[in-house]
C-alpha cells in the first residue's frame, strides 16, 4: 500500500495541488463503488453459496441446530474432510418425496394465476389514473403508494376478519339474502388469491401507470380518426406500448408471490400447500437445515430466469430514462 | 384530456380505492369495538388501547423495532444512495453486471430465501443471533430499495449544475456535498422512510435472524395473529398504521413546501 501511495504521489506533487486533489477523487470514488459492492457480496451473494453448501451437507450428520454448520476454525483439514461428506442426497429426497414437488408446482401455479388475476385488476385502475386530468394524478399515486407504506402483515390480517366464516363478508352475504349458507373462503387457494391480488396490487399499478402515462395519447385520437374501433385501437397500439409496465409488473408479482410465506399461512391454512411455508416448516418446526437449504436452493434454480429478466427490465427502464 | 377520462375510468378507479382501503379501514374501525368478537359491532370502547399499553410484551417489542429501523434505516441509507450513485455515475467497471443483479435481486427474492440465508451466513461467521443480526439483515435488505429510489432521482439529475461548480474549482466530494446531496436530498429522505417502514414491517426475515431478546413487534403481532383474531391486535395495528399515516403526510407537506419555495426561487431568479 505504501509501495502505490509513494508511485502515485511523486508526480502528483509535480502537477501541484490538483494532482493530490485528483488523487483523493479517485481513492473517493474507488470507496463510493467498493464499499457498497462488498457490503452485498458479504450479505447478499456469499450467504447463497453457503446455502448451497450446507444443502450438500448431510441431514444424518448429527448437530443441534444451533451449532455451527460450516467450521472455518477446524482449518483447512477440517474443511476438506466436509468437502467429502458433502453428497446430493437431500436432492434426491427432495425428489422422491411428492409432498416436495407438489408444493413448488403448486406455488408456481398460484403465483402465476394469482399474476394474472392481479393484471387484470390492476390494469384499468392504472389506465383510470393515466387518463386522470393531471392536477389529481399526483395524488392518485399517492393513494396507490400509501397502502405500501402499512404493514404488509397487517393488510393480510385484516382480510382474516372479513373473510371467515361467521366474518364481514359472510355476514353482508347472509343479511343480503344473495347466499343462505355461509361461504367457506378462509383456508382455501381463493384465499390466497386474494391475498396475493391485494397486496401486491401496487407493484402492479405503478409500473403499469409509469408506462401508460408516457403513452402518447393521440396515437388513439388518430386511430380513432382513422376508423379503428376503441377495443381493437386498445389492443393494437395501448396495449403494446404498455408491455413494458406489463413485464416489470407481472415480474414483480409473479416472484415474491412463488415464495410467499405470510398470505398462504394466515389465509391458507393447512389445506393449501406452498414451498414458501414448507420451507419455513422443514426449517422451524422440523430443524432441518440442510433439507432447508436444499428447498431453497430448487426454489432459487426455478426463479433465477424471471429474476434476471426483472435484472434486464430494469437496466432498460434506465437506460431509457437517461 | 378531460374528454378521455371516462365514466369507465372513474369507476375503476373508485372500486380499486376500495378494494385497497377497505380492510384497512375495517381494521381501524373494529379497534375500537367494546366486544371481544372482532366481528360483532358491540359499541364503542378504547379499552384495547389501555390493555395494549399494559402488554408488556408488545411494548418491549415496539422498543426492539423502533430501534431495528432507525439504525438499519439509517446504515442502509448511505449504503443504498453509494450504490445509487455507483449505478448511475460508474457505468463501466469491472463486476458492474454482478453489482446492478445484486441490488436488483433482492427487491424481488421471496424473503424465505433471503432470511435462510442471511442465517446460515450469520451462524457460519458465529455471531450469536439477536438484535445486530436483525438490523445487518434489515439494512442488506432496505439499502437496495433506497438504492433504487435515490437512483431514480440521480437519473433525472442535471449535471451540469457538478460541471459549473468544478469548473469554479470546488474538488469533486465538496461538489458532492454542496450541489449534489442537497438535490438529491428528498429521494434520500423518502429512502430513508421507505426503509424504515419496511424494517418495521418484515416478518419472515426478522423471524429468521432473529434470537432470543430481540423480538420483533411483527414476529410478536404474528405469533399472537396464530392463536385467533383479537381486538388488541386490531388496536396495535391501528397505532402503527397512524405512525405511518402522519409520517408519510409530514413527509409530502415538507415536501410540497420545499417545491413551492423552490418554484418561488426560480421566478424570483428570473425577475432578478
Amino acid at each position: 500500500m505504501s509501495a502505490v501511495t509513494a508511485a502515485t504521489s511523486s508526480p502528483a506533487s509535480a502537477a501541484g495541488k490538483s494532482g493530490l486533489v485528483r488523487l483523493g477523487a479517485a481513492f473517493v470514488s474507488r470507496l463510493v463503488i467498493i464499499v457498497p459492492y462488498l457490503w452485498l457480496l458479504f450479505f447478499f451473494l456469499v450467504p447463497f453459496i453457503i446455502v448451497f453448501k450446507i444443502s450438500l451437507s448431510q441431514t444424518a450428520i448429527a448437530m443441534p441446530p444451533y451449532t455451527p454448520v460450516l467450521d472455518f476454525r477446524s482449518g483447512i483439514s477440517g474443511f476438506i474432510s466436509e468437502f467429502g461428506a458433502l453428497n446430493f442426497d437431500n436432492y434426491t429426497w427432495l425428489t422422491q418425496d411428492a409432498l416436495y414437488f407438489n408444493a413448488y408446482v403448486t406455488s408456481v401455479i398460484v403465483a402465476a394465476i394469482s399474476t394474472v388475476l392481479t393484471l387484470l385488476v390492476g390494469y384499468p385502475i392504472a389506465y383510470g389514473m393515466a387518463r386522470a386530468p393531471a392536477t389529481i394524478r399526483p395524488t392518485l399515486l399517492m393513494l396507490v403508494i400509501l397502502p405500501f407504506w402499512t404493514s404488509f402483515l397487517i393488510r393480510v390480517y385484516a382480510w382474516i376478519g372479513i373473510l371467515k366464516p361467521e366474518g364481514l363478508l359472510n355476514q353482508l352475504l347472509l343479511a343480503t339474502g344473495i347466499i343462505s349458507q355461509p361461504l367457506i373462503i378462509l383456508n382455501t387457494y381463493t384465499a390466497i388469491f386474494i391475498g396475493i391480488v391485494y397486496s401486491y396490487l401496487p407493484f402492479m399499478v405503478l409500473p403499469l401507470y409509469s408506462s401508460l402515462e408516457k403513452m402518447d395519447h393521440t396515437l388513439i385520437e388518430a386511430a380513432k380518426d382513422l376508423g379503428c374501433p376503441p377495443t381493437s385501437a386498445f389492443w393494437k397500439i395501448t396495449f403494446p406500448l404498455s408491455l413494458p409496465g406489463v413485464i416489470a409488473g407481472c415480474l414483480l408479482v409473479f416472484i415474491p408471490a412463488v415464495g410467499e410465506f405470510v398470505i398462504p399461512d394466515l389465509l391458507g391454512g393447512s389445506q393449501t400447500l406452498m414451498i414458501g411455508r414448507t420451507l419455513w416448516n422443514e426449517f422451524f418446526a422440523n430443524r432441518d437445515w440442510p433439507v432447508s437449504s436444499a428447498v431453497a436452493v430448487i426454489l432459487l434454480l426455478l426463479l433465477i430466469v424471471p429474476i434476471m429478466l426483472f435484472q434486464r427490465a430494469q437496466a432498460r427502464a434506465q437506460e431509457q430514462d437517461q | 384530456m378531460n374528454a378521455t377520462w371516462s365514466r369507465f375510468n372513474i369507476i375503476s378507479i373508485v372500486l380499486g380505492f376500495a378494494f385497497l382501503y377497505l380492510p384497512i379501514v375495517l381494521l381501524v374501525v373494529f379497534s375500537f369495538n367494546e366486544s371481544k368478537l372482532v366481528t360483532v359491532w358491540g359499541g364503542f370502547s378504547t379499552k384495547w388501547y389501555v390493555s395494549l399499553f399494559h402488554n408488556r410484551g408488545l411494548m418491549d417489542a415496539t422498543w426492539v423495532t423502533a430501534r431495528v429501523g432507525v439504525i438499519s434505516a439509517s446504515v442502509a441509507t448511505v449504503l443504498g444512495t453509494l450504490a445509487a450513485l455507483t449505478l448511475t455515475r460508474y457505468t463501466r467497471f469491472r463486476g458492474r453486471l454482478l453489482f446492478s443483479g445484486m441490488v436488483f435481486a433482492p427487491l424481488v427474492m421471496p424473503e424465505v430465501i433471503t432470511g435462510l440465508s442471511l442465517l446460515l451466513l450469520f451462524v457460519a461467521v458465529g455471531l450469536d443471533r439477536g438484535f445486530l443480526t436483525v438490523t445487518l439483515a434489515h439494512t442488506t435488505l432496505t439499502m437496495c430499495f433506497v438504492a433504487v429510489v435515490v437512483q431514480s432521482r440521480l437519473i433525472t439529475f442535471d449535471r451540469s449544475l457538478e460541471e459549473a461548480a468544478m469548473d469554479l474549482g470546488a474538488p469533486p466530494v465538496k461538489t458532492f456535498f454542496q450541489i449534489t446531496l442537497p438535490v438529491i436530498m428528498p429521494a434520500i429522505v423518502s429512502g430513508w422512510m421507505l426503509a424504515f417502514t419496511l424494517s418495521l414491517d418484515d416478518l419472515v426475515i426478522a423471524s429468521f435472524t432473529s434470537g432470543p431478546g430481540a423480538t420483533t413487534l411483527p414476529m410478536k403481532i404474528y405469533s399472537q395473529v396464530r392463536l385467533g383474531v383479537t381486538p388488541e391486535i386490531n388496536a396495535a395495528c391501528t397505532i402503527l398504521i397512524a405512525v405511518v399515516a402522519v409520517g408519510v403526510i409530514i413527509a409530502s407537506l415538507a415536501n410540497k413546501r420545499r417545491e413551492v419555495q423552490r418554484q418561488r426561487d426560480e421566478q424570483a431568479a428570473q425577475r432578478g
